[in-house]
């Protein structure tokens, strides 16, 4: 079965701290749109540097999200763009998705 | 204890806030999207440890390390393994961290902060290879023995065989290496920043990403030689 986004990473980190909570919410919806969006811009255009770079910095979102199988296929795409390789991007950009939906119910 | 988090990713900076917040005798002093105004900060501000992002664009963690003059304590939080071994190669980082960082690993990262801080202080090895020069060089040019004074030179291009002293009215070519030249010159004005050029630093005009101008002429600056020049620069 598809993993799927947690909390459970940050609910641990809090400790019933719900100020953090929302600030570290806040922050993820605001930020996985923007970041969606110029991962596509980047694929579509093949900057391949600038998309690894990019895989790279959301490679840590989906680790605190607790995809675990994402993350994986995440540092194995991060190394296939090194090598201008861009198989994955529709997994990757599938995972973004799935990220996305995810905070719009946050 | 005070820190700083350098971090280009927001949500990793609020995770090592939250973090630091549960270490009772442990204050953070500032946060910092980017690693240029934190080396700013440092050069005003002194700090006991640095949570710092190791994979930042333009500038990574460990040519931060490179430039600081007198580092503080360094954790390094990645999403890497890779650097692991590079990282433990400079003396101020005390730690790695992989993230997610958990709680209890975090505090066992204080713990080893703490015991570096009760040694004594350490820092990265000066360069100091400073020799009484006097304020001029003389060249070899046509069986001539040309003065050149230290201060109007403004750089010196490596050109095959040959090197061009470039000075404010004129370049003089003279056969030798840069290495040489560099033997010669006093470091505390003249600076390698890329393998075909030395630069009397005291002439820059601007710097910009990978070069710096020099009166009309923008001279390349290499990623290996970037972090001692930013260490020289008087950064405001």
């Amino acid at each position: 079965m598809e993993q799927q986004p947690n909390l459970n990473y940050i609910q641990e980190l809090s400790a019933g701290d719900t100020a953090f909570e929302k600030k570290f919410i806040g922050v993820l919806k605001e930020e996985i749109p923007l970041e969606k969006k110029e991962y596509i811009r980047c694929i579509a255009n093949m900057k391949y540097k600038e998309t690894g770079d990019l895989v790279h910095k959301l490679k840590h979102k989906l680790s605190i999200l607790g995809l675990t199988e994402d993350y994986k296929s995440a540092v194995i795409f991060e190394e296939a763009l090194k090598n201008k390789d861009d198989q994955l991007k529709d997994t990757f950009l599938a995972i973004l998705e799935k990220i996305d939906t995810y905070c719009k119910t946050l | 204890m005070n820190c700083i988090i350098v971090d280009d990713e927001a949500t990793a900076r609020i995770i090592v806030e939250r973090l630091c917040s549960t270490i009772q005798d442990l204050d953070i002093i500032d946060s910092f999207s980017n690693a240029m105004d934190a080396i700013k900060f440092l050069n005003q501000q002194q700090v006991d440890v640095i949570f710092l992002d190791i994979h930042m664009p333009g500038f990574t963690g460990i040519d931060f390390v490179q430039t600081l003059k007198n580092p503080p304590r360094i954790v390094l939080t990645t999403s890497d393994t890779n650097f692991a071994i590079e990282a433990y190669e400079y003396e101020p980082i005390v730690d790695y961290l992989v993230k997610p960082i958990t709680q209890e690993r975090f505090e066992k990262s204080i713990q080893k902060v703490k015991k570096s801080l009760e040694k004594s202080t350490v820092s990265l090895p000066e360069t100091g290879n400073n020799i009484n020069f006097g304020d001029e060089l003389y060249i070899n040019i046509d069986r001539r023995l040309i003065k050149l004074n230290f201060n109007e030179i403004l750089f010196i291009e490596a050109k095959g065989d040959y090197i061009d002293v470039k000075t404010e009215k004129k370049i003089y070519r003279v056969h030798n290496t840069l290495k040489n030249i560099k033997d010669k010159l006093p470091d505390t004005i003249f600076l390698p920043i890329h393998r075909s050029f030395i630069i009397n630093f005291t002439k820059i005009i601007d710097i910009e990403d990978n070069s710096v101008l020099i009166e009309k002429n923008v001279i390349p600056i290499s990623r290996s030689n970037r972090p001692e020049l930013m260490r020289r620069l008087n950064l405001l």
